[in-house]
Parts: C-alpha cells; structure tokens; sequence
C-alpha cells in the first residue's frame, strides 16, 4: 500500500507573549516563562538567564498550570459560622473581613501586644512580615524554620557565617567529590540536580550518606545506609581518621579559623573556657614570627595552632590541642563507633581516605591574585576540591545542631570551605554572627518591640526572658530550654498557646502553615487543642486567623480566613534582606508579578498585611498624621526603605545620576525594570572578589558597595563557639543569669562548645527495645508539602504513600506485597500499607512526607486514595517527649535550637489485617470550596 | 498494514543517562504541559480530583530496585517513552495509516484525524509507549516535539523535545543517532549505550547510558594508603602540629 505522510504544522505559534517570573511551587525559586494565550497560562518552562535554574524546571514547577487552575483554590474572605473543624463558613467582603481582624487585634495592641502569636510559615517574606510584627509590637513571631531546618541554618552560622543551600553552594565548576549528608529531595531542588549532572558528567564522584536510597542517593557512586541519628559520630569518626592522619589542612586552620584562640584552661577560672582577650576585646593568639601574644588579626600575624601561654598562673591553650586531645580519642575512632552508625569500620576508613586523597593530592590552583585581611597578598587561590551538602536529614534531630557543626567542622579541617572546588557562600552571605541582631522581645502596649525578633544570641544576656526569668515568647524561644532557637519554635506555638505556658494568648494568626495536619506534630492533638474549649465554654485559644491560598486542612480551624492569590496572581520580593536567591558569583533577587489576574475575590497576603497596618496605624506603615505610607505590596517592595537607600529589591535604585544597584534612593519604576529583565536582578562579584570572600578584602569592599555591609566584616571561622560556653559556664554556677535547676545537666553535656555526638532524646526517654525501628519520612522531588496533592497532574505521580520496610523487618514480619501494618510508637499508632524497600538501613522504615490528606480537604474526592490509603507518619510523633514524672513539659526538640526533632522518632511494627483505609480515620471535613471536575482536557488555545 | 520508510534520512532520538537520572518526574510534567497544549488533542485526564485519577502521559518514569550478589541493593530511575524504533511494529500493525514513521527524520507519529482508536499499535508495541487518550479516543504517544524542534517561533537552543529542555540533572540528551559524528552517537559510544530489549527486533532509536559501578569504596584496600598515622596519642599530635608548623 503506498503511503503518504501527513504534512504537518512544525512551527505552530507557542504564545501571544512570555511573562516572566519566580516560581512558587516549592522553595527553591527558579524563574519561570509563562507562556500566555488569550490572556490564559498555557505552558510554563524554565527560563534560561535566571541564576537558580538556568532554564531547566522540575515537575512541579512543569504542573503549575493545574494549580492556577486548582479547584480549591479560595474564593472569598470567610467567617466562620459553624464550630471549629465543621468547615462551616460564611463568604464576606473584604471590608467586612479587615474590620473583624481590626477589631480583633486593635484592643491587643493597646493592652498587651504579646496576646497575638504571628507565625508565617513557608513565607518568603520574612522580612516584610517580621517588619509588620515588630510594628505591631508583639514578641511572638517567626516562620517555619524551627520545625524546618534551623539547625543546618544556625549551626553554619555560628560556625562559618553561613550554611548550605541559601547560604552557599558546592562549587560545581570545580569540586571532585561532592558529599551529601540527609538531603531528601529538595532544598535545594533543582540547583541540586544540575549540580550533581554536571559534576557526573566529568567523572566526579558523589557519596550518598541517607538511611534512604532514593533520589540523589541512588544516584550517589557510593552509599552511607546509616542509621538515623548517628550521622554526628560517623563524622566524628571521619575527624578522628583525618586527624590522626595528619590530613588537615594547617596553613588554612591557623590563618582562617579560631584554631589557634588560646582558651582559658583552668577549670576553677571563672572564664574557664573562654579565650584569651586582649584590653580590646580582641582575642589572643600566640604569632608564630615573634612567640609573643598577638591579636589574632593584627597585619603580619602568623596565628600558632601549636604553642601554649600561660598568663596570671592560668594556661591557655590553643583551641586545636583540645580538638586533638578530643577527636584522637579512641570512642571516634572507626571500630568504635561502626555498630552504632550502621557502617562499616572499613567504609568509613575507605571515606576518609578518600576525602584525604582529593583534598591533598588533587589540590586546584586559580591564579587569581587577592589580599587577605591582614593585609597579605596572595598570588593564586588554592583549592581543596571536596565540597558537602546536607539538609534536614542531620538536622531533624535532638543531637542535629551539634551534627551539623560537626559537619561544618569537617569540610573546615579539609580546608574546603570559600576555596576553589569547596563549598562556597552566596551573598549576603559570608555574614559572622556579630553582623547579625540579637533576639528582641520587649513588648510595650501601643508600641512597637524594641527591635527585631529574631537572631543570634551572644550569651545568657539576650536571652528572651522577662524580668521575672520566664520566657518572653510563646514559643520559649531564647531560652534555657533551647538557648540558640534563631528562627523560633513555630511547632510550639499552639501546643504552648494551648497549655497557657508559658502565657495566654488571645489571637493566633498564621500564613502558610498547615497546623491541623502535616505542619505540626502529633496531629490528633493540635486539632483537639484548637478546639478545645474551657469551663466558659470559650475556646481556649480565642481567636484564629489564618491566611491561605487553597483549602487545606487547616482552614476548618479558623475564625476568620483571608485568602490569598496564587503566586501567578501576585506581587512578592525575594529580597536580599530574606532569604535571596544568590549564586556564589553574584548577588541577585527577583520579584513575582501578577501574569494573570485573580478571578475570585481573593488578594496577596502581604497587601492584606499592609491594610490590616494602616486601618491599625501602625508606625512604620503610617506616618504621625497615620496616614498610609503604602497602598499595597507593591508599593511597600517599590518604596520601603530598612535604612537609607537599602530597600527590599537591590536592582534599579535611583542614584545621583541616574539608575544604580545596590545603594540608591527608591525608584518607582523599579518593578517595571525587573519584568523587563525577566522577573531578577544579578549583579556578578569580581573574579578577585570570588573565593575567601570572608577574608578576601575585595569581597569585602564589593559587599559594602552592594549595600550587602556597612563596613567591612572579616572574620574567621570558629570551630570553638564561645558563646555556647557562655551557656555552659551558667550551668556551672557563673554569671548572674542563671538556668533553672533541670536544666544545667543538660546544657552542661550539649552546649559543648565543640563539636560532640550525643544519642537523640527519644532513645533516652523510651525503651528502644521496644521500639527498635527508625521511622523517617522524605519528600518526593515531584511533590511539595500539601500543595502538590491538589494539582491534577502531580496527584497522579504521588497519590498515595506506602510505608517502606526493609527486607530484614519484611521478611522478618512475613510481610507481602499489599498487606497493611501497625506502626507503634511510645506516643501513637497508625495502621497503613506496606511495600518493600531492598535499598533502605535495615532498621529504618520510611514514607513520602504529607502525601496522606484529611477527606473534604484540597477539593478533593472523600474517597481519594490520599484520603483513604495515604497517611501521616505526624500521628507517631509528639511535640513533647514522653513525660518523665517531674510534671515538666520537655520539648521534643534540640535542646540548642529548638528544632523539631522529627527524625528521632522509634517505632515497633507488626503485620495486621487489611483495613478499610488508613488509620486513624478522621472526619471529613465541609470543602468551603466545593469539588473539581471529572475531566479534564486543559487546552487554552486554539 | 502500514508501510515503514526504507530509511529515513535521519534518526532522531533521545540518549537518556540512567547514570544520573534522579527520578524526579521533571521531564515527564513538562512533556505532559507541552503536548496538552500543543500537537493532535490535549493529553486527558479523567477523574482528577477523585478516587482514580488517571490521564494520558507520554513519558513516564519507573523506578527498579537491583540486588548485586555482593553489596548494597541499588535503586534505577527508569524514563520510558516512545523510542522511535526503525522497525517499529506499532506502525506496521496500524490498519488506517495513521500511525507511521517520518522518512525525513524517523520520528514516529500518530495523524489523529486517521486514527481509529483501535489500539492495535499500543498492543504491538512491546515498550508499553503508546497510552489511548480516554476523552479524545484515539492514541496518543511521544512526537519527539516535532513542533518545538523545527519550530522557528522558538529560539534556536529551545528547539529540542520539552523533556530534554527541562530535565534539570541534564540526563537527557537528543540528536540524530544516524549521524556517528554527532554528540549523541559520541555520547553512545563512550558510554555503552544499550538498546532497550534488543532482542525484540524492533532497532529502537533512542538509546540508555547504563549507570556506571558502584560502591567502589567497598572496595578499597582496607590499609587506606592516605590515613597512615602521624601520631596515635593527642601528645604525639601536637609534636606533630608543631614540626609541620615549622615547614609551612
């Protein structure tokens, strides 16, 4: 039969036009072209001059369509009419909406501003958010980050001025061999991706350290199956070998690190442990040209990691003998530590060994001249071309912060850290601990707080406490119980709140955080205490406001629900004075801009927040007169100054002759000139100015000019942190701040000024024979929190969760294919499916995180396999460790930052008839939204 | 019965890298936007918010677990679309001609306005690459973007399948495997690229890069020639720190 092929159309029209702008379908911000026709969103691409994704684009990003599209979507402001948890709303006006909140929140201000719990969870825009709060003058603020990652946040911090993912990157252009610890699927998602492709693709190699195979794991060339909670002592392990081997880098300790602080030895001293000080506050070293003490940083100081002082009848030693004296002991040394790691001594030799071998012998060369801050020059820039990257994995855990600094401490001794082939910080970013504020938490009535909330404490003096020792916060944040918390305890807030400890509050108000679900801990209970009324018949938290964009299951819980714009329909800054979308070679941030119109009566949050501000005449949005400074986001992004001539975009300020960056007067055509440029600004650093950047006085100096600085900042990094001895001295008995009697143990053994590995808490607090199984959860790279359930096409990619079981507790218990099981822990139980997972530690069972929905959420069917097959592990896990008998509440989280300690968790499982569903089985909640369709067939154009 | 071409004047295809494809889905979202909005009728899905949600894809990713003899089990990310085979027997079993091969390019198309819906070619294919979209009744498969990679509305660098534009681990690469000297007969070359089922007979253009070994530390001598101890005690040590000083 002859044939003749179809002539066809290969260069159909794409678009009428391409808008570009920043990506909201997770938190890694990668720009994005939406293709338009007929004034709809047809297809959406990565786009290819952005600095985060260079034009690639994940599966969520790809699905934004279906959640411009997404049936529950919000429509109208609500109130609630019905009990809390009914679902039962009523639609209002704005008007109506803004005048109940006022209502609500004005009386607060003028008595007690502290009575309002502000949280903000997945917001990114924290420091616009965190502004309105510190107007209002509350002290009970902060995002997500304590239930998140702060851990890996603060750890870097205080250690190196900075952490992973927003803070810095591997050096994809140069590393050898990339080392992940606890990286799921995300954070950072793409950047990641096309990191780990490039270096693959030059033959680079990459060690996978996760219970879990999956993902960048299973494409690692070589895989750590640790045990959860152990990844602290497996690189202690690591420290020991390199240490013993000699294989650190000396020249880079003694110029760039604290190694060489001579520390107070004396234990009867009471500065035991802090460093020698000069008449300036300057700590000591010994220079090794003169044997004489010197200020570290003085011109032509060659700091000495080896020599001792003794001063006044005291001993100092350098901060590198107690690491040795430490890390040389035989309990890190690889046969000690394997059986508790899961790994085996040989492995953790052959890594070492590994990291020693392309650290030493495959040392990179850039000649590229520098002047360091003591005002040496150099002529190249030496690599050592091993860099890491670890994520929530190490830093979910009651052990995670001294993990974390573990970590950091590791990449520091290989002297892999700001150098070409290591790991590297992005703007603005190095920042040391001294340029940031301390936590604030005055509240006056009719007054804004007497600064910002958050940040880092120094010692015992910034803690959040009032006058009479009990914590300031709602969340106990800066206090004894967690002394370091920088970015709050938002899992505390209501668990807190509902307690009446460490006060009542009248107002909870919260963006972004699904509480009554996967957001929190112990779920069954968040809900029972939202609901929960006292012998009044009130709620025992009064009032709940909560802004979202979609119906998730949260909504139910509230009073009154303001609902937000998806993120095409929007306005928002990813600012430089938040969390800034950077590359280790530039400065950037971008906007989002509204590429369609909201067609339901919805509005950005942020402008929410912004009337809510002017009707309250609060300073900063209003002047003397109250009038409003601002009419609505945009205009605050476009004309917010924090102090002259630094506002929250740093692209296309108005200068003394013209547009300018950095530096530079409000510009009202700034956003104009961001759309023009494709949503961002980028500004790239000399190539001088690239590596060292904290010592490197290029940098230095470009960071001032970039408005990043108001001088200056060097420093070095600090193995040893002083402050954590600041605390563990009040433990001892000194200082006028002193902890409360339970605590000082406790702050004695984990605020270790050096690294240390101690076991999670909960193995402490529960017979772990009992439960001898880890229990952890992942994200799917194609899905993000709740958000990705809704959207049509992700659904269909993860719509429900098995628990995974490895083959040892599979065969074990008997289990096949489509059976279900108990899942016991010391605090609950749930009853789910099971599949098997060969690549997976043997004692470790594992699921995708917030797959499972409660029915009448999200617009989806009640029967939806979410719904009926999906589950939370968040059942299994409290926010509070199991009581001990002395009446406390002890979190259940790190006792340094307050990070939520979800990975601890233990449980037992065991084979079980097949249920219905998924257990324990909630109530469907009314959708205020409605149901989608039964089909669809989303073609825009023609 | 279709014809195939006798030849075609090129193959073009894709080289996917099971080396480095994380399993992330990416490429299989932005194919599905592409081609719901774009060549034949939108890609489909029925009961999207229900108990089960399904709809027409072109791409989908699988993942497989391997257990080596020796050593820690491995978990493969395994991309599947059409592979626009030379013999492709989806064509050859198509009774209306619809379903045929380009003789300029050797991409395999379904013309929609002559499919039938019978699904004939879906059963010979032995790949599983062809999926019959629910609403539209006819069959729907992987086009290789033959309206992006010649379309002249788009930048040059974009004109490639929607796949291998966003797969952010870069683990997906298209060409034309006829021609030896191009980057992804090089890549094949280099890499063993392996053909998927050779045994079907069926000469599938698209070819996979194996994943390289792994767990080669497991391996290594266990005297781990960069560890020799300068010191075994904290007082050794610091004689140590102190000579090296010495030397910087």
């Amino acid at each position: 039969m002859s044939f003749e092929q179809p002539r066809i159309n290969t260069s159909p029209k794409v678009s009428d036009e391409v808008r570009k702008t920043t990506c909201y379908m997770c938190a890694c911000r990668c720009g994005i072209n939406v293709h338009m026709k007929d004034g709809k969103v047809a297809y959406i691409e990565g786009n290819r001059d952005h600095p985060v994704n260079k034009g690639v684009l994940c599966a969520k990003g790809s699905a934004g369509i279906m959640q411009v599209n997404a049936p529950s979507r919000l429509r109208a402001p609500l109130k609630r009419v019905g009990p809390r948890g009914s679902g039962e709303f009523e639609e209002i006006s704005w008007d109506e909406a803004l005048d109940i909140a006022t209502g609500w929140l004005a009386p607060l201000r003028k008595e007690d501003p502290s009575k309002l719990a502000f949280f903000t969870g997945r917001d990114q825009s924290q420091s616009f958010t965190s502004f309105w709060a510190q107007n209002f003058g509350t002290p009970n603020y902060a995002a997500h980050g304590g239930f998140c990652s702060v851990n890996m946040a603060a750890a870097g911090i205080y250690t190196m001025g900075g952490a992973f993912w927003e803070f810095g990157q591997p050096d994809w252009d140069h590393t050898k061999l990339f080392m992940i610890f606890g990286v799921a699927e995300d954070h950072d998602s793409n950047p990641i991706k096309m990191g780990i492709g490039k270096i693959k693709a030059r033959g680079a190699k990459v060690i996978g350290v996760n219970p879990i195979r999956s993902g960048y794991n299973a494409v690692a060339d070589d895989w750590v199956g640790i045990t959860p909670g152990t990844d602290g002592l497996f690189i202690l392990s690591l420290v020991h070998c390199l240490l013993k081997a000699g294989k650190i880098d000396l020249d880079y300790l003694a110029r760039y690190t604290n190694a060489a602080y001579l520390v107070n030895r004396d234990s009867t001293s009471a500065e035991y442990g802090l460093f020698l000080r000069d008449a300036d506050g300057k700590p000591q070293v010994i220079d090794r040209n003169t044997g004489k003490l010197a200020p570290f940083d003085r011109k032509g100081v060659r700091p000495d990691l080896s020599a001792s002082y003794r001063q006044g009848g005291i001993t100092h030693k350098p901060v590198m003998h107690m690491m040795a004296s430490r890390y040389l002991a035989k309990e890190y040394a690889p046969e000690a530590v394997a059986e508790q790691c899961g790994v085996k001594p040989a492995k953790i030799r052959a890594i070492a060994n590994e990291l020693a071998r392309v650290a030493f012998e495959e040392e990179i060369v850039l000649e590229r001249e520098w002047t360091d801050f003591r005002g040496e020059k150099h002529s190249v820039m030496k690599g050592r071309p091993v860099s890491f990257h670890a994520m929530r994995g190490i830093s979910a855990h009651s052990n995670g912060f001294q993990t974390c600094r573990a970590l950091h401490m590791l990449q520091i001794l290989l002297g892999s850290v700001e150098v070409p082939g290591g790991f590297r910080f992005k703007p603005p970013y190095p920042k040391p601990v001294t340029a940031h504020p301390t936590p604030h938490c005055k509240a006056t009535p009719d007054a804004p707080l007497d600064g910002p909330h958050l940040g880092f404490v120094r010692g015992p003096q910034d803690l959040a406490l009032r006058e009479d020792g009990t914590p300031a916060r709602i969340d106990k944040a800066f206090t004894w119980e967690n002394p370091m918390s920088a970015h709050g305890l938002m899992h505390m807030v209501i668990s807190n709140a509902h307690a009446g400890d460490p006060y009542k509050i009248d107002t909870l108000f919260m963006y972004m955080a699904n509480m009554s679900w996967n957001s929190s801990m112990n779920t069954r209970g968040v809900i029972d205490m939202l609901t929960d009324k006292d012998e009044n018949g009130e709620y025992v938290i009064p009032r709940i406001i909560y802004s979202d964009a979609y119906s998730s299951e949260m909504v139910a819980y509230a009073d009154l629900i303001l609902p937000d714009t998806t993120y095409l329909e929007r306005y928002d800054c990813i600012s430089l004075l938040d969390r800034p979308i950077c590359e280790a070679d530039a400065a950037a941030d971008a906007i989002r801009w509204p590429v369609v119109e909201p067609d339901r009566d919805v509005r950005g949050f942020q402008t929410v927040l912004v009337q809510l501000a002017n009707k309250l005449k609060l300073p900063g949005f209003t002047d003397e007169g109250g009038a409003a400074k601002y009419t609505d986001y945009a205009d605050y992004i476009t004309n917010h100054e924090r102090k002259p001539g630094i506002g929250p975009l740093a692209g296309w300020r108005s200068g003394k002759t013209g547009l300018t960056h950095g530096r530079g007067a409000p510009n009202p055509s700034q956003l104009k000139s961001y759309i023009a440029n494709g949503g961002f600004f980028i500004k790239h650093i000399p190539d001088e100015a690239a590596y060292m950047k904290p010592w490197n006085m290029a940098y230095q100096e470009w960071a001032v000019g970039m408005g990043i600085y108001d001088s200056p900042q060097p420093y070095v990094f600090d193995l040893y942190v002083e402050t954590m001895r600041q605390f563990q001295l009040a433990a001892e008995g000194h200082g006028e701040r002193q902890p409360p009697a339970h605590l000082r143990e406790r702050i004695k053994q984990t605020l270790d000024p050096l690294p240390v590995w101690y076991p999670p808490f909960e193995d402490g607090s529960i017979d772990t024979g009992e439960y001898p199984v880890h229990a952890l959860t992942q994200r799917p790279m194609a899905m993000y929190h709740s958000w990705g359930t809704q959207n049509a096409w992700l659904r269909q990619i993860h719509g429900q969760n098995p628990l995974y079981v490895p083959t040892k507790i599979w065969e074990k218990e008997g289990f096949a294919e489509g059976d279900w099981a108990r899942v016991t822990s010391a605090h609950g139980e749930i009853v789910v499916p099971v599949a098997h997972m060969a690549a997976l530690n043997e004692n470790t069972v594992w699921t995708w995180n917030a797959i499972g929905k409660r029915k009448g959420a999200w617009a989806l069917d009640e029967d939806a396999p979410e719904a009926t097959r999906g589950f939370l592990l968040n059942h299994l896990i409290h926010e509070l460790l199991p009581p001990k008998g002395d009446g406390l509440r002890w979190s259940n989280s790190d006792p340094i930052t307050g990070q939520a300690a979800w990975f601890d968790l233990r449980v037992k499982i065991e084979k079980t008839a097949a249920p219905d569903q998924a257990k324990p089985e909630f109530s469907a909640i009314r959708s205020p939204v409605g149901k989608g369709p039964d089909e669809l067939r989303w073609k825009v154009g023609e | 019965m279709t014809t195939l071409p006798e030849k075609t004047d090129r193959k073009l295809g894709l080289v996917i890298d099971l080396d480095t494809c994380v399993g992330c889905h990416a490429c299989v979202v932005s194919c599905k936007g592409w081609n719901t909005e774009n060549y034949g009728a939108p890609l489909s899905d029925q009961d999207p918010y229900g108990a089960d949600p399904s709809g027409t894809f072109l791409n989908r990713v699988h993942s497989y677990e391997v257990q080596p003899e020796e050593g820690a089990a491995q978990l493969i990310h395994f991309p599947k679309s059409c592979l626009h085979c030379e013999d492709a027997p989806c064509v050859t079993v198509c009774p209306t001609g619809a379903s045929y091969k380009r003789v300029e390019d050797g991409i395999v198309l379904v013309n929609e306005s002559a499919c039938i819906g019978c699904g004939l070619c879906a059963w010979a294919c032995p790949y599983g690459a062809r999926e019959m979209d629910a609403a539209e009744g006819v069959m729907k498969k992987c086009t290789l973007c033959v309206d992006r990679i010649y379309n002249v509305n788009l930048p040059e660098e974009d004109r490639v399948p929607a796949c291998v534009r966003t797969c952010p681990a870069g683990a997906r690469h298209f060409g034309d495997l006829g021609d030896p000297e191009s980057d992804v007969s090089k890549l094949v070359e280099e890499r063993g690229g392996m053909d998927l089922m050779p045994e079907q007979g069926t000469k599938p253009v698209n070819k996979y890069l194996p994943p390289r070994p792994k767990d080669e530390l497991d391996q290594v001598d266990v005297l781990a020639p960069y560890l020799q101890p300068v010191a075994e005690e904290p007082k050794g040590f610091i004689g140590w720190l102190d000579r090296t000083l010495e030397k910087l």
